[in-house]
């Protein structure tokens, strides 16, 4: 629809302003407090003109954070979550579009209620789960009396063992199920033109060929779109890391960046903890600047 | 090449029956179209042959080995697409040549025979091109490369130039036919579009409702056709068809308002028959002629080398084909008048051809 309507345009451009200034604000605020030093952060009200310590203070709060580590950390998380959930939901959505067994209907809404399941109302199973991964197949054994019958039998006590607290694994495993990307990937499979399937076939391509020669090329746009918002979504993960990673080695920079925020009684050091916020913030915002392009059309058009 | 044979076949979707046993053969080099309106069963009949829908019943033979359980790569069958089914990200010579990667063919000769396959397709400075980059005519040249490459025994078109324009049409068919002579596989060519069906076949079967009406040459089937919907769906514009009534001197036609006096040999008087009649066939004589049907004219179309007169006789619409310049005015009146030899008869209960007259066939004109 093509209008010519001046005052209209006007208005529009007006409310587009406003929504973009209120998105925008809290960022310009952030990076100028980051600039001030500990004097002027702290008058009220605080200086909108620049200050001059902005390198000083983002290399104070690389230090004291120790941000250096942690942003690899949460890289390798973030990069594993996203890259799990691409790969994942796209072979359960190929299952689910692509062949017919018994139970595919219920498999779908299974994984689709787990949406209804984000991973603060499950913690604690999952914690329990991660700390030892293999206790419900211990708990399954013991239940049918396999494990008295094994113990009888060789003598030795079954104790299935293998926990995952601070480590890589136990950051991500957890948080790579989706149910949004199955989701996401059902809906492009479906509009994928049944002839090109046959078209397949009649070129001899089997189902995991025709999955990874013609399915996973067309559908890069989507794999971009979920990948990007699945890394930021991981990225500012929270509560998952604060509970099971108990060593300093394994921290993110999400939930490390408490450190910098001051303690009572402390100096109120705000400017070193917006520049850290910034320092965080970056890796997330290279991502999306870089995949923008991919993204918006994955989540926007069926290419045609 | 390779001899097809069809045996009973029957299909059904859970409990609908679209494919009502079909027997056919197709001779080795033969190009076969399936002729039919939309519905009729004939895109499946042609997917069962190629393996993409399931047999519910009969069998499908080729070259005397009965294929109903084999993957469609196992068949040797390659098949042409609707919508050319072209793979969107690969360029032409990787849609061309996808068959052969997936068979294991070393990228040297793949590029040597995808180079063959685009230059008797004449794709050859199109071949880093994408499917999008292509115009409907080359898509459909890039889907007939895929299938040609696997130098299969047997092709299938399913309706494979209705996307294109009416020129493009044209110009394809007699690719496709040149295309077959050179190649001589067995081919099997699913329309709806009698022109491409009469075209293009060695032999024709027309199908309705999940049943084959008739299969022959499209010379027997247009101056014979065996059943009255073969005799109205082939042949534009479609047959007049009066009903009427057997009787001792001949026929009444549409409720006894007309009289046509004919020998009738072999039907019973008071036996209900339809009568067809080719518009061509059919000639105008000034009204009051002896033994002629009067009717009145309602509108002339003009095609350029001829025109097709319609007619109203008595409220039943009927057309003739005309070459000769003659202009009657709408409303006025005409005589029509037709040879014996071209009626056609069928029974007014079964839809079947009553064989009242010794028709000669005619030689295929090829």
């Amino acid at each position: 629809m093509v209008e010519r309507t001046p005052i209209l345009n006007f208005f529009t451009h007006l409310i587009l302003f406003a929504g973009f200034v209120f998105c925008v604000a809290p960022f310009v605020i952030v990076a100028i407090a980051a600039s001030h030093n500990l004097k002027d952060v702290n008058d009220v009200p605080m200086s909108l003109l620049p200050g001059s310590d902005f390198w000083v203070n983002i290399k104070t709060a690389w230090t004291t954070a120790d941000l250096g580590p942690k942003l690899f950390n949460s890289f390798i998380m973030a990069f594993g979550v996203a890259a799990g959930k691409v790969i994942v939901s796209a072979l359960t959505a190929f299952s689910i579009v692509y062949f017919r067994y018994p139970g595919r209907m219920l498999i779908f809404w299974l994984i689709f209620v787990t949406l209804m399941l984000p991973l603060e109302v499950r913690i604690v199973p999952t914690y329990a789960v991660v700390a030892n991964v293999l206790d419900p197949y211990q708990a399954i054994m013991d239940l049918t009396g396999l494990s008295w019958l094994i113990q009888k039998i060789s003598g030795v006590q079954v104790q299935l063992s293998l926990g995952l607290l601070n480590s890589y694994s136990g950051l991500i495993l957890p948080l790579v199920a989706t149910a949004t990307g199955t989701f996401l990937y059902r809906q492009f499979f479906l509009t994928v033109p049944d002839e090109l399937t046959e078209a397949a076939r009649m070129d001899g391509a089997g189902a995991l060929r025709f999955f990874v020669d013609i399915l996973l090329p067309l559908s890069r746009n989507n794999m971009a779109a979920l990948g990007t918002i699945m890394f930021l979504w991981a990225w500012n993960q929270y509560l998952w890391p604060l509970l099971i990673t108990t060593d300093q080695s394994h921290a993110m920079a999400v939930t490390e960046l408490k450190q910098l925020i001051p303690n009572v009684g402390g100096a109120p050091e705000w400017h070193i903890a917006m520049a850290g916020t910034l320092i965080v913030m970056v890796p997330p915002m290279i991502v999306v600047v870089l995949m923008q392009r991919w993204f918006v059309r994955g989540l926007i058009a069926t290419e045609k | 090449m390779a001899s097809i044979t069809i045996r009973g076949v029957k299909k059904n979707y859970a409990k609908t029956q679209v494919v009502h046993g079909v027997d056919l053969d197709f001779a080795s080099g033969e190009f076969v179209v399936i002729l039919g309106p939309s519905g009729c069963g004939k895109s499946t009949l042609l997917r069962m042959i190629a393996g993409l829908e399931e047999i519910s019943d009969g069998t499908i033979a080729i070259d005397g080995t009965v294929v109903n359980k084999l993957e469609p790569r196992e068949r040797g069958c390659a098949m042409v697409f609707q919508n050319y089914a072209l793979y969107p990200h690969m360029s032409v010579a990787q849609n061309i040549g996808y068959s052969l990667k997936v068979a294991g063919v070393p990228a040297a000769e793949r590029a040597e025979r995808v180079q063959a396959v685009a230059r008797v397709l004449e794709l050859e400075h199109l071949l880093d091109r994408k499917p999008m980059a292509l115009s409907g005519g080359q898509r459909q040249r890039v889907a007939m490369g895929r299938a040609m490459i696997r130098e299969p025994k047997v092709f299938l078109f399913d309706e494979p130039l209705s996307n294109l324009d009416a020129k493009l049409r044209v110009q394809m068919r007699s690719e496709i036919r040149k295309l077959h002579r050179r190649l001589n596989a067995t081919s099997v060519f699913v329309t709806h579009d009698q022109v491409e069906a009469m075209t293009l076949a060695d032999r024709l079967v027309v199908m309705n409702g999940g049943r084959v009406e008739q299969v022959g040459t499209p010379a027997e089937v247009y101056s014979r056709p065996a059943s009255r919907f073969v005799a109205t769906f082939v042949g534009a514009p479609a047959m007049n068809m009066l009903e009427g009534t057997v009787t001792l001197d001949g026929l009444s036609l549409l409720g006894d308002s007309r009289k046509l006096n004919v020998s009738r040999t072999g039907l019973a008087v008071g036996a209900k028959v339809a009568v067809g009649i080719r518009p061509e066939a059919v000639r105008m004589v000034a009204p009051g002629t002896p033994g002629a049907l009067e009717a009145s004219v309602d509108l002339i179309e003009e095609l350029g080398a001829g025109r097709v007169i319609y007619v109203d006789l008595d409220g039943a619409p009927f057309s003739i084909v005309t070459s000769e310049t003659v202009h009657p005015e709408p409303g006025s009146t005409v005589g029509l008048q037709f040879a014996e030899a071209d009626l056609h008869f069928f029974s007014s209960e079964t839809g079947g051809r009553l064989d009242v007259f010794k028709a000669t066939v005619p030689e295929p004109a090829l």
